[in-house]
């Protein structure tokens, strides 16, 4: 969730005076809890967005166009934004490569989505989700972006979903950079997200394309890596795909003498869940072994942790805790909550043990 | 009531303890299959509940900006009264036990929402969700047993303020969301030397900063702003809040105070299993039968039984576990006590009535010793006001 930012001192003084007045009257609701009923995307201390065209890019891979909510900033092409949607009936928040090019008319931002296997976010956005549903949305983030001053050689190496960043920068900058060659990886022709724009791209001479089907050609080496790009060394590169690939690279750049490599990697979401792990408390930065059957609260408090705390079994939601990343267990159910950051999980420590390393805000 | 423990005859006393702890095994298996399918209708459910509270609320103050013309009062009083008590209970007071916690939304969570009551709402999930809750008709540790003015079981001793106590609990009715703020507070604690100053203070601030906010709301900002019907829409909004004490007074005192409610020492809590909660819970709380718009107007409170065992199941599922409560109940020998709200309300206060007086005649007439049937040590019963 992201908050819009209005400073007081820019807005006129009789709208500032109407908008005291709006918070008496809707108190203790805030003024946007009933704009909202009318217009969620008006909303001016939540930004939103609504779902205008969800368009096939493969059988697995899906661009989904949004009209950004009063308050969205322009994004610098190749970041991402953290996008919150309602999956049967729970809030879900994942990060996606923004698409768009920054001049479209209609101000709308595109995002786009593979669905990965069991990925209950990506297949809901590919598959279920349909126009006009209205979405929770961040500003956009991200530092892989391209310098104010393009470097003259450019190289770009993506891998599945990874163009998705890479083409955002692509439809904004193309014309702006004079020599660039992008290295793909799919598995098969078929897989190939934005694969006739691309070629269009290279038909015209603006970039060098270089695309592997790695079900026949098998994975991307390190040691391919001069043999593909023969002046690799004069190119400043950005990489954006699996973790494997990534990994791969870092470690060849690491031993080479080569031009700045800027990655993006976007990890899973799912923590490792096991029995009981280590717990850090955000408040103090302290981090503790804890076994999977003793609750967090008691936890934390063993630690000397100030924990929030009520009833100490479950029922009167005193104790809760947004829980930062990582994996949790309820000891009624066994049932597991996991969060990434940012997701804004909040969990009972009363109940709550640790099922994997976990992070807890207090 | 008598605290059960007390009874001549105590109506647990055929359960063995393995059967208490089956009987709690059976009713955390119904808990978990409701539990495991929470969805998208649920989540839409209260969102329309919500969304249509506050529609009904914008269009009745609305019209009561006309409310000099007789039916617009008429009408726009009736629609704020129903919009006021679905946000304190369908909406408030659920939303405030983390009913909707799980749909990781923000705005619909028990840690950020804020009602329309005067008790701010972190001080009242502390006193109802940690005290009443975990503790619920256990004499001297839940004050929701009379609210600290009233005497509404045997066992609490009897004084002669409680002489007048059909009149504090008419009062009470009327002026409830200002009681519910003065119990939250704990004044008789405060006033015993048993609360902190300071915390008492800083607290005594955030409620009258809450009331000042709503006064000037129903009282100041909506009047004016009807212009020539300033007046009449201030009565409009006087009569919604008294309407809604009411009301949500009626309901609460449904769940508790009824005959057949049982109460508890506050000795046989201690080391209590899960079991053994679930069993005080079930015996500790009445329903009220009755429709749809009964359920909904009461928040599902009409559930009070399954609220209390459940108080974190969504209030839209209660309907769907009663009647396996029931059967819970029914295998297991035990009184599961409902009735139409006439009727349990009418048992409530002729409760009220009778311990106005004091058990034994006797005491009234010498006005020397307060009742005691025998002498409780350890369950001190506080007296506020």
């Amino acid at each position: 969730m992201s908050v819009i930012e209005q400073p007081a001192a820019t807005r006129h003084p009789l709208k500032a005076r109407l908008g005291r007045l709006a918070e008496l009257v809707a108190t203790p609701l805030v003024p946007s809890d009933f704009s909202d009923l009318i217009d969620p995307l008006r909303s001016s201390t939540d930004l939103r967005g609504r779902i205008v065209e969800i368009r096939s890019e493969t059988a697995d891979a899906a661009t989904i166009v949004i009209k950004p909510g009063r308050g969205w900033r322009a994004h610098t092409p190749g970041q991402y934004l953290r996008i919150g949607v309602d999956i049967d009936g729970v809030r879900r928040w994942r990060a996606y490569s923004l698409t768009s090019p920054l001049d479209r008319a209609d101000g709308l931002i595109t995002i786009t989505v593979k669905a990965i296997p069991d990925g209950l976010v990506s297949n809901f956005l590919v598959r279920r989700a349909r126009p006009g549903l209205v979405v929770q949305l961040d500003q956009p983030t991200g530092d892989f972006t391209l310098p104010a001053t393009a470097p003259a050689k450019v190289l770009f190496i993506t891998g599945g979903s990874g163009i998705t960043p890479v083409m955002g920068m692509l439809r904004n900058a193309i014309d702006s950079l004079d020599d660039v060659v992008l290295l793909h990886s799919a598995p098969t022709p078929d897989d190939v997200i934005f694969d006739a724009e691309l070629r269009e791209l290279a038909a015209t001479g603006a970039l060098t394309l270089i695309v592997r089907h790695t079900d026949t050609e098998g994975m991307l080496e390190a040691a391919d890596l001069e043999a593909i790009v023969p002046d690799l060394a004069e190119r400043e590169t950005w990489a954006c795909g699996p973790v494997g690939m990534l990994d791969l690279l870092e470690q060849h750049w690491a031993i080479t003498e080569l031009k700045p490599l800027h990655t993006e990697r976007f990890r899973p979401a799912l923590a490792a869940i096991g029995e009981g792990g280590t717990v850090t408390f955000g408040t103090t930065d302290l981090t503790v072994d804890a076994d999977g059957a003793t609750p967090l609260l008691d936890v934390g408090e063993d630690a000397g942790v100030l924990m929030p705390s009520g009833c100490r079994m479950g029922i009167c939601f005193g104790c809760v805790t947004p829980l930062v990343e990582g994996s949790v267990r309820d000891l009624r159910t066994g049932e597991i909550t996991s969060a990434a950051e940012g997701d804004g999980v909040l969990v009972q420590t009363c109940i709550s043990a640790a099922a994997g390393a976990c992070t807890l805000a207090r | 009531m008598t605290a059960i423990q007390r009874k001549a005859v105590d109506p647990t006393a055929h359960l063995s303890a393995e059967d208490i702890e089956a009987l709690g095994r059976e009713l955390d298996e119904i808990r978990e299959s409701v539990m495991a399918t929470r969805g998208e209708a649920d989540a839409a459910y209260i969102r329309k509940v919500i969304d249509t509270q506050r529609k009904l609320e914008l269009a009745s103050r609305a019209v009561l900006l006309f409310s000099l013309f007789p039916p617009a009062w008429f009408v726009g009083t009736a629609g704020l009264s129903i919009s006021k008590i679905l946000e304190n209970m369908e909406i408030g007071h659920n939303v405030m036990h983390g009913q909707w916690d799980w749909m990781r939304d923000p705005k619909i969570h028990s840690t950020t929402w804020e009602w329309d009551n005067a008790s701010p709402s972190e001080m009242w999930k502390h006193s109802h969700n940690q005290v009443h809750h975990a503790y619920t008709n256990v004499l001297g540790k839940d004050n929701d047993l009379g609210y600290g003015i009233m005497r509404v079981d045997e066992d609490q001793k009897w004084s002669k303020f409680y002489l007048g106590q059909p009149l504090w609990n008419f009062i009470n009715a009327c002026l409830f969301e200002y009681g519910i703020a003065a119990y939250d507070l704990e004044i008789g604690k405060y006033l015993k030397g048993r609360k902190d100053k300071a915390v008492f203070q800083a607290e005594v601030k955030r409620v009258l900063a809450k009331i000042k906010k709503q006064a000037m709301r129903d009282y100041l900002v909506h009047p004016l702003l009807s212009g020539p019907s300033a007046l009449s829409t201030l009565g409009a909004n006087a009569t919604a809040n008294l309407v809604r004490n009411w009301w949500t007074h009626s309901v609460i005192m449904c769940g508790h105070f009824p005959s057949n409610i049982e109460t508890f020492t506050r000795a046989s809590t201690v080391g209590e299993t899960r079991g053994q909660w679930y069993l005080r819970q079930m015996l500790g709380a009445g329903n009220i039968s009755g429709s749809k718009f009964l359920h909904l107007m009461t928040g599902n409170l009409s559930f009070q039984i399954e609220h209390h065992l459940y108080p974190d199941l969504p209030s839209n599922r209660y309907a769907e576990v009663a009647p396996k409560v029931r059967e819970v109940f029914e295998k297991y020998g035990l009184n599961y006590v409902t009735g139409s709200l006439p009727r349990q309300l009418g048992s409530a206060w002729k409760k009220v009535f009778r311990l106005a007086l004091p058990n034994d005649l006797k005491d009234l007439a010498t006005r020397s010793k307060p009742a005691r049937t025998r002498p409780v040590a350890t369950d001190r019963v506080r007296v506020a006001a």
